[in-house]
């Protein structure tokens, strides 16, 4: 079955219709498990959806979801934020790193459930309108990449890298990105566009 | 993944309570129906991999405001469970009074997992025998009781040369428990009861025959604090892996002295990746407390540490590995300035 955001109006899927089946249903009781004063922790069905806000790139965003979707696949499946990759899916080889309240994680290893009302900036909401992170700049000016698969974990995390204080020195750099595993082993070159960027990422 | 129920808990009496609600008597904690969330990076990890199948998931995370202090004092250092690997290791005074802890949590996982990983939930940690985690392997006797142990016999090059039975030779794979271990640190519990303290080193249990319990916690219990008396700048931890970086010990060596007068006051060993539970190697010390450093003693430290080692197919070359790793760890920690 097609999976694009175009083929819902074109008839039946099963996704679409399995989330708004839900929805509508289910607010009073998610509700109550979401609140934060509820005394008793209430505990959702676990064979019904779940909805929660997830706050992405500055914007809220209201999901129906089961309780098992990591951030990874709320942002890919439901967001069609296909920006951030899904390589290994067990928090081993940093494709999927996004930064929430401005730390990098990896996302297949967070529960949307648990990322409610945390800040999540992915590689989509880094550029500002037509002009590129200085951290995207330098990997292109630096052909930091070949087939661009781990390309967006490795520029959130390099980012993280810097902000951390991490990227002063190359053994420095390849230590702190030793969690973003690039399979075209483009190393040399990444550790050359985190170093590019570092100056103009510092002085923000 | 299998369908469970998510609840947050806001204070750690609710977390307690919903955590010991859904546990039966006889469940041991690694297979009871609610499991606690904080970082989520060996939860949900063995969750997909169909290893660990809870049906309730308490996410502890708020409990973080009250249980994530790094607060060390004139008299010693206490972190609470909920701080997170990457600023513990970041912390100015945990690097210059306990580098041991602080090296040992900078030399784990990557940058991503130490931003998520809490110090509770990495002390809990669950091995990485690939029999364990492989659920196509029937025999796994930490996964199924009685079953057998597919590892024995298999591909054992990452396996355990001490504390390890014939049901079980299983990793255990942490390296800032080594670190707690050696620095004879105490661990808080916090259950229905109240909260309770135990030394670090009753926390982990050898396989024995009972693989499936491998630590001292029931179900409803959860880790609070640990607290470490006296500051050890004297201290290092080392580790030698297959990669350079972001891979689990082949061995590792978390050592502490103190050094007064050129003669060895208090001396520390604890092994990483050669062991079954974080390990103490208290005959390596014993050879230590006492003497003055000579060019021959780190040897004698070592064979000391691996005397009871016992390597099988594959492992057998942690036991040299071992013994220089521990070697070079005593060698450095004589010799760092403080």
């Amino acid at each position: 079955m097609p999976d694009k955001p175009g083929s819902r109006s074109s008839g039946f899927d099963r996704r679409a219709f399995m989330a708004g089946a839900a929805g509508s249903a289910l607010i009073p009781i998610t509700a109550r498990a979401a609140s934060e004063d509820a005394r008793a922790p209430a505990a959702q069905d676990p064979s019904l959806p779940v909805e929660v806000t997830l706050r992405v790139n500055g914007k809220d965003k209201r999901l129906s979801i089961d309780a098992r979707t990591t951030v990874l696949d709320a942002l890919r499946e439901h967001l069609k934020l296909t920006g951030s990759k899904k390589g290994c899916d067990h928090g081993q080889c940093g494709a999927c790193t996004v930064l929430i309240d401005d730390r990098r994680v990896v996302s297949c290893l967070t529960l949307a459930l648990a990322a409610e009302g945390q800040e999540i900036t992915t590689i989509e909401g880094l550029a500002t309108d037509d002009r590129l992170h200085p951290m995207q700049q330098a990997f292109i000016d630096n052909d930091a990449f070949q087939c661009g698969y781990c390309t967006p974990g490795q520029i959130m995390s390099a980012i993280a890298c810097v902000k951390e204080g991490n990227a002063g020195s190359e053994a420095d750099i390849r230590e702190y990105m030793s969690g973003n595993i690039c399979r075209c082993a483009a190393y040399p070159n990444i550790v050359a566009a985190v170093k590019q960027a570092a100056p103009e990422i510092m002085k923000g | 993944m299998r369908p469970f129920s998510y609840q947050r808990a806001s204070d750690p009496d609710m977390a307690v309570q919903a955590l010991g609600a859904a546990a039966a008597a006889n469940d041991p904690l690694t297979k009871a129906a609610a499991q606690p969330l904080a970082g989520g990076t060996t939860l949900i990890d063995l969750m997909k991999l169909d290893v660990m199948r809870p049906t309730a998931i308490v996410d502890i995370s708020p409990l973080a405001q009250a249980w994530s202090a790094i607060a060390p004092g004139g008299d010693g250092l206490r972190l609470g469970a909920l701080a997170k690997m990457s600023d513990v290791a970041a912390h100015a005074e945990i690097q210059r009074s306990y580098p041991v802890i602080a090296d040992s949590l900078k030399l784990a996982a990557s940058a991503q997992l130490r931003n998520m990983a809490t110090l509770g939930g990495n002390v809990m940690q669950r091995t990485r025998c690939n029999y364990f985690r492989d659920v196509s392997y029937e025999n796994c006797n930490k996964r199924n009781p009685g079953s057998g142990c597919a590892a024995m016999d298999g591909v054992n090059r990452m396996h355990a040369v001490l504390g390890t039975s014939d049901q079980c030779i299983a990793t255990y794979p942490g390296d800032f428990a080594q670190a707690l271990i050696a620095l004879d640190a105490m661990v808080e519990v916090t259950g229905k009861a109240g909260t309770r303290s135990m030394p670090f080193a009753q926390l982990h249990k050898r396989p024995g025959s009972t693989p499936d319990i491998e630590t001292a916690l029931q179900p409803g219990e959860l880790i609070s604090a640990f607290s470490i008396q006296g500051r050890w700048p004297r201290s290092v931890y080392l580790k030698a892996r297959d990669r350079q970086s972001y891979e689990f010990a082949l061995s590792s060596a978390a050592i502490a002295l103190d050094i007064q007068d050129g003669t060895i006051r208090d001396a520390r060993v604890a092994l990483g990746g050669v062991a079954t539970v974080p390990w103490r190697a208290r005959e390596a010390e014993a050879l230590l407390k006492g003497q003055k450093f000579d060019d021959g003693l780190p040897q004698r430290v070592a064979d000391a540490a691996f005397a009871d080692a016992r390597g099988r197919r594959h492992n057998s070359f942690k036991i040299a590995l071992g013994k220089r790793v521990v070697a070079r760890a005593l060698q450095q920690a004589v010799t760092m300035e403080i």
